[in-house]
């Protein structure tokens, strides 16, 4: 018992002296799971518009991969990405394997699927008579497509932190992809992992307390952002 | 010269079930023309399709300047507008949304702002510009709805119901604001309504729609 409040006391001592290793740690941690967020939106917001706004075959095959794909195991998608990356895969000769790219890669794989079964749904969510109005306003089809996104921005927000806070926990995938190499690859989630693993558990604390709090600030958020789509 | 609108032998029908049936007419006078019908007779129907909104099964929807047929085209669909029984607001302030059509046109700054506040004073609600346009009372939304499609300087403008929700008061209003625009702005207007008395105050024309057809009354 005296060692676990010993082991808390330490890790507040290290988050309140925050020192720069255990900075560089959350910033990568933060680096890597925002680009895999970027990329995501920027890919699944307008798939996620086609999905839900055109008509096309197999579209609902489509719907329902994507559905599925929102709960896949870390470790599968950080296994699959490993084989296309290692230096005998397909795309090894790019050298990806163990650096940063490689598990923004990988999260973006995690991130993408719950990017767009949140953006579809808030994007069906809309009332067809956005669409209407909108046109009889004038607005040439692209312009349209644009309103009925910009409606279903509350919850086109919500799934992007959605996703964020999936990426920011996941260990599995940056683990197998990014080696946890000391201060290049080594983020907040697999310095917890390590650390548990040597019994150096100030740190892992430390930082699973980072990561929690973090993990709070982005529902505080999101809860806030819910609360603004409803206006009535 | 304005542009009118000529329509001949529309027919639709939804799910096999026909509702137009052979519709023509010629909205080529100018001035307020009321259209009435029972429920489901096709009032909304038709006015969706000569807004452009969707097509008709078979027949035509020509929009003619003089005797030209003007293409059917953005151009075409940004000189008329509809205003739907639900409006369909967007959600944003007031002001955004009557600025709507007119950020979709290109128009910006000082003209934009002018002509939004101009709409937004006609209809009495310039003093709600900032407030998000979604807790707007019906009457409210209703005049929103007109707002929208003032600023656009609409040549035709087709109203379905205009006051379908909206008490006596807001009716009045509403009925004003019509009146007004025939008078200021010289548009044809084309408005659906069950109401006899306020078909009797606004019509100049009046159409009934009856066996998927339009007859003068
Ligand atoms: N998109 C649609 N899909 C299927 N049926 C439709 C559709 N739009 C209209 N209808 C049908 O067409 C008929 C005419 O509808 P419409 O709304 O044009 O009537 P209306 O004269 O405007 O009636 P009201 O006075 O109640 O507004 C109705 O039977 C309606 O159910
Ligand atoms: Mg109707």
């Amino acid at each position: 018992m005296d060692s676990i409040i010993e082991g808390f006391k330490k890790a507040f001592i290290l988050i309140f002296n925050l020192n720069t290793e255990l900075l560089g740690i959350i910033f990568l941690s933060l680096k890597v799971s925002g680009s895999a967020l970027l990329v995501s939106a920027v890919i699944g917001i307008p798939l996620s518009a086609i999905l839900g706004l055109k008509k096309f075959p197999a579209k609902g095959f489509v719907i329902s991969l994507m559905n599925t794909f929102m709960g896949l195991p870390p470790v599968v998608v950080g296994l699959f990405v490993y084989i296309l990356l290692s230096r005998s895969g397909p795309l090894g000769f790019m050298g990806l394997l163990y650096t940063p790219s490689a598990m923004v890669i990988a999260q973006t794989i995690l991130a993408l699927p719950i990017v767009v079964s949140l953006c579809h749904s808030a994007i069906v969510g809309v009332d067809p008579i956005i669409k209407q109005a909108s046109m009889t306003l004038g607005a040439t089809p692209f312009q349209t497509t644009i309103t009925i996104i910009k409606e279903a921005r509350y919850g086109i927000m919500s799934g992007v932190i959605a996703a964020f806070g999936r990426v920011m926990a996941e260990v599995g995938a940056i683990l197998i992809v990014g080696g946890n190499i000391a201060g290049y690859t080594r983020v907040v989630t697999t310095t917890i992992a390590l650390e548990t693993d040597k019994g150096n558990f100030e740190l892992a604390l430390a930082l699973g307390i980072i990561l929690l709090t973090i993990s709070l600030l982005i529902n505080v958020v999101l809860h806030f952002i819910q609360k603004k789509g409803m206006v009535k | 010269m304005n542009m009118t609108l000529r329509i001949s032998n529309i027919y639709k029908s939804y799910n096999g079930r026909s509702v137009l049936k052979g519709c023509s007419f010629s909205f080529d006078r100018g001035g307020i023309y009321v259209l009435t019908g029972h429920n489901g007779s096709g009032k909304s129907t038709l006015l969706r399709i000569c807004a452009l909104l969707e097509p008709p099964d078979r027949g035509e929807i020509n929009y003619l300047s003089g005797s030209n047929i003007i293409k059917k085209d953005t151009e075409l669909k940004r000189r008329m507008t509809l205003v739907l029984p639900k409006v369909g607001v967007f959600n944003t302030t007031v002001f955004k949304n009557v600025a709507y059509g007119l950020k979709i046109r290109g128009i910006k700054g000082n003209k934009m702002e002018e002509r939004v506040n101009k709409a937004l004073d006609f209809v009495g609600l310039a003093h709600k510009k900032d407030q998000n346009a979604l807790t707007l009372s019906s009457g409210e939304t209703q005049r929103l709805g007109i707002a929208r499609a003032m600023a656009i300087e609409p040549e035709i403008l087709f109203l379905d119901e205009p006051t379908a929700s909206v008490d006596m008061e807001n009716t009045e209003i509403i009925e004003n604001i019509i009146l007004n625009m025939k008078r200021k702005d010289k548009s044809t207007i084309v408005i659906t309504t069950h109401d006899m008395s306020q078909a009797e105050r606004l019509g100049d024309t009046m159409l009934i729609m009856s066996e998927g057809r339009i007859i003068q009354g």
